[in-house]
């Protein structure tokens, strides 16, 4: 199946008009020395062996583990209506909306949406979105490269390791200099920062809560940072604003993350949506769409795409990013989701995040040579095992459980270190469970 | 139409949450909490579902109107596709990364490294990673492996410029901006391609890549890619495909084949994934041996008995582009796509893609301007510069085809060409939709010359007319105050 509705006749038709015999006449732009000489390729199929394939590969995977890992994706709940409305083929078949007036639907959630994270974030502006969290990151470091004109970058290495990679990347070529800061004690080494900072830094990068779960105050922080006239970026994890002190309050200057927690399935780890969201006088070294507010001729309120003299296909090689496509429809379905949480469900929402890791916290260091990296979490906590955390990861997953990540993957000296998450959808009983269990094979 | 915040009232809900069945904990440190709730709005479920419905009914799409944006191939998506990829939306990508987790999910990876496999044999490269999270990123990925190439043979920094032509898409010298290089423009000749003698007369050995779109953005299959990607060569610079028009070809020229090294392909464009208003796309990137070793990780690894790992130690490579394994979903509709049409089905999208083109190429050029008169690939570019000498510009027409129904082809790209209007049907369409658009772009033309001031108050069908795009950038509101 192909779905090219075209009969034999019409295509005759087309041909005679274009004035050539065979569709293959078509190709003879192409020097024949340039052409495929192999094209192997399974045979197609119908719609329904296609689906019950990719049943079986689905059923290749397991899927009735229960999952207390995090590290960027979260199982949260998802209400009915976010598939259903951003499954709208309106939505989902449109492209980006270059031509305003037909495109009125796209471009008010996106305003909406940008809204939405203003809001959440304590921030003045937005995008509508980037494609990741992770490469949020790289974003906003370039912005602070931008903004500055300075060339180091200080990165609290509490930042999750993925992110940290993923800039690393993204500056693999540019002539800047990454410095990570070590954690001390699954928190901000704040000395080390203070030791570090001074007028040649363009940013520094933190994540609220980090890795290891810890939850800070980045107040001080970002006062020492711009009396050294650098700026403070905190990835940040919507969610967890629904009850954390936002990143506006604390007095950082760009704000980015991952908006998989809201609304977005897991989904083997994409699509998600990254957001970026700063002060205002930054907003013209923004990357990415963004949607603005104005008039028509009749006077009536209407959205635009705006400021599109920063973009790639304006400026070319000049533009403060080379982004084009986003995460449209992952964002739309985190502006459903925000909306159909409302105020006060987001609150409750986190609160019971919270809880439940509060309570799962406190079962699990209690059992007996297990203890917890200190300081405040949200949802997410660092257990320090009495033995190194992969083999008791690997016993527990053979009995269906998730039980976390071992963060000596990512940080020397951590090897007995677990990370566990704990969001709303994890029962008490898969908590004790899991108490249980890890008990059994300590 | 009211915004979602304008139709909050205090108090209201749209979701009950699950009841808590552990207790309540001692709350954190006021410090550490936030003063004042975020304000969101405060709807029912019933609330939001008419908002949301009602925006859709705002806008134009695929499923709604024939859309033939050029470069941007809005073909059908078939709607099975959508169900295939809800099947995999439970599985935490990090389940792969603990000790063990790869056994419990042989699944996704597999079909990771099948789609991978499958993008190989269509494009002729070696090997494909399928973690870009779009065609921009892609080509970001593809000139950081470049890069890494170089740097491997010590040639990081004599290796300064990337070479683009000026009909290439904004993304390759934004792309290979960001990747650190400096960028080449090379102008079009008067027959449709980049001009060779200003291209021999540009490289030198301190250019680390070409980037070419092929067909490029006129619609054009250069028949000189060889002979250029021989050049490219012959300075030890990379050949770069940007794949967005990948759609015209397949089965018919494999990039791999004629010279390109690295290339990036579009999943949301040649194979069937939606567009999502702006995305999500995926960009997967292939490449030839000699780039192998460059590639991001994780990268994911069939070994002797069939099973599925996942690669992270590699010393060269450029290391992740991505928080776990890509846009997956986006993959798994398109791996559904590929495996759904198949060898014969694939020829016959660039077959009918281009058949398509061509005949509203023929049936149109009485009526517009057409710079380059060739047989095109999937997308041909008409000017408005006759309807211009009357005022009426290649705006005003998308206008005038808004009102009739019709989503506007690309207007003003490529920028070589003066009131471009670039037409990209896709294979999806019938004759019956072409004609009709066709008849309408005639009366576009006939109507610019006997009441060319009727234009300017268009579109007048829609829920707005135009907008203050100056008033929008120089206010620079983009969150509703509250």
């Amino acid at each position: 199946m192909s779905y090219c509705p075209n009969t034999e006749n019409e295509q005759r038709e087309m041909l005679a008009t274009i004035g050539i015999s065979s569709v293959e006449g078509l190709f003879d732009a192409i020097p024949a020395a340039l052409r495929a000489t192999s094209f192997d390729l399974p045979e197609g199929m119908s719609e329904f062996e296609t689906y019950d394939r990719m049943k079986e590969l689905v059923a290749a995977n397991t899927a009735d583990t229960v999952n207390f890992i995090g590290g960027g994706f979260y199982d949260h709940i998802i209400p009915a209506a976010v598939d259903h409305l951003s499954g709208r083929a309106e939505f989902y078949t449109a492209y980006t909306p270059y031509q305003p007036e037909c495109s009125q639907g796209t471009l008010q959630a996106l305003f909406e949406y940008q809204t939405s994270i203003c809001r959440l974030t304590g921030l003045d502006v937005s995008n509508a979105s980037l494609y990741d969290g992770a490469t949020a990151c790289a974003e906003a470091a370039m912005m602070a490269l931008r903004v500055t004109g300075r060339n180091r970058l200080l990165l609290d290495a509490c930042v999750s390791p993925f992110s940290r990679q993923v800039l690393k990347t993204y500056l693999y070529n540019l002539d800047v200099e990454i410095i990570e800061i070590d954690p001390c004690d699954g928190a901000l080494d704040r000395a080390k920062l203070t030791a570090l900072l001074d007028d040649t830094v363009a940013g520094v990068l933190v994540q609220n809560p980090n890795f290891f779960g810890r939850v800070e105050d980045f107040t001080a922080i970002s006062e020492e940072v711009h009396a050294k006239g650098a700026l403070l970026i905190a990835s940040v994890y919507p969610l967890s604003l629904g009850m954390l002190n936002s990143p506006g309050e604390m007095g950082v200057d760009i704000a980015i993350g991952d908006g998989q927690s809201l609304g977005n399935p897991l989904s083997f780890g994409g699509p998600s949506f990254g957001f970026i969201a700063a002060k205002k006088k930054f907003i013209r070294n923004m990357p990415g769409r963004i949607v603005g507010e104005t008039v028509d001729k009749n006077g009536q309120r209407g959205y635009v795409l705006t400021l599109q003299a920063r973009e790639q296909h304006i400026k070319r090689h000049k533009a403060t990013s080379n982004i084009c496509s986003n995460q449209g429809l992952c964002a739309l379905r985190g502006l459903i989701f925000l909306s159909l949480m409302g105020k006060t469900g987001l609150e409750e929402m986190a609160t019971l995040n919270f809880d439940k890791a509060q309570y799962a916290k406190a079962l699990l260091s209690s059992i007996s040579g297990v203890k917890v990296l200190p300081g405040a979490t949200f949802n997410e906590f660092t257990l320090l095992l009495p033995k190194a955390a992969p083999p008791v990861v690997a016993n527990l997953l053979k009995k269906g459980i998730a039980a976390g990540l071992p963060a000596g993957d990512y940080y020397n000296g951590l090897e007995n270190g677990l990370i566990v998450t704990v969001t709303e959808k994890r029962s008490k009983s898969e908590i004790d469970m899991l108490a249980q269990a890890l008990q059994e094979v300590l | 139409m009211e915004l979602i915040y304008e139709k909050s009232v205090p108090g209201r809900k749209g979701v009950k949450l699950p009841a808590s069945d552990v207790p309540t904990a001692k709350p954190l440190d006021p410090a550490l909490r936030r003063n004042k709730a975020a304000e969101l709005p405060e709807i029912s479920e019933l609330d939001a579902v008419r908002h949301f419905t009602n925006l859709s009914r705002r806008n134009f799409s695929v499923d709604t109107n024939f859309y033939p944006l050029g470069s941007c191939t809005m073909k059908y998506n078939a709607k099975v596709l959508e169900n295939a990829a809800a099947l995999f939306a439970p599985f935490h990508p990090a389940t792969a990364i603990l000790p063990g987790g790869e056994a419990f999910c042989q699944g996704s990876l597999g079909m990771l490294h099948d789609l991978g496999s499958l993008l190989a044999e269509i494009t002729g490269m070696d090997e494909v990673t399928t973690q870009p999270l779009a065609g921009a990123h892609g080509e970001m990925t593809g000139i950081l492996l470049v890069a890494a190439y170089h740097a491997a043979k010590g040639n990081k920094a004599k290796k300064r410029y990337v070479v683009v032509p000026d009909s290439s898409h904004g993304t390759n010298p934004a792309s290979a901006a960001i990747a650190g290089y400096e960028i080449i423009t090379i102008p079009t000749a008067p027959y449709g391609d980049m001009d060779l003698e200003l291209f021999k007369a540009a490289m030198n050995d301190e250019v680390a890549a070409v980037m070419m779109t092929c067909p490029n953005t006129l619609g054009l299959f250069n028949p000189h890619i060889k002979e250029i990607a021989d050049i490219a060569h012959s300075f030890d610079a990379l050949m770069y495909y940007d794949g967005a028009n990948l759609n015209a070809i397949m089965g018919k020229v494999k990039p791999g084949d004629v010279g390109f090294d690295v290339i990036h392909v579009n999943l949301h464009k040649t194979f069937g994934t939606p567009h999502g208003g702006g995305g999500p796309g995926s960009g997967p990137v292939g490449v030839k041996k000699s780039l192998i070793p460059f590639l991001p990780t994780p990268r994911i690894v069939k070994e002797g008995n069939g099973r599925f790992s996942i690669e992270t130690a590699r010393e060269l490579s450029i290391g992740r582009t991505a928080n776990f394994f890509g846009n997956f979903g986006v993959m798994a509709k398109a791996y559904a796509y590929i495996i759904m049409l198949g060898k014969a089905g694939l020829i016959q999208v660039s077959e009918q893609a281009v058949l398509n083109a061509n005949y509203i190429k023929e049936r149109l050029k009485k009526y517009y301007d057409l710079p380059y008169d060739m047989t095109c690939m999937h997308e041909c570019v008409f000017s408005a510069s006759k309807q211009a000498e009357n005022g009426v510009h290649a705006i005003d027409i998308a206008k005038f085809l808004i009102d009739k129904g019709y989503h506007p082809p690309t207007v003003y790209f490529p920028l070589i060409v003066k009131e471009a209007i670039m037409i990209e049907p896709t294979e999806t369409e019938s004759k019956a939709t072409m004609d009709a658009f066709i008849e309408v772009m005639i009366e576009a033309a006939q109507q610019a010359e006997t009441d060319p001031g009727s234009f300017a108050a268009m579109p007048l069908t829609m829920p707005v007319t135009r907008l203050d795009e100056t008033k929008a950038a120089r206010e620079q509101n983009v969150c509703c105050a509250g």
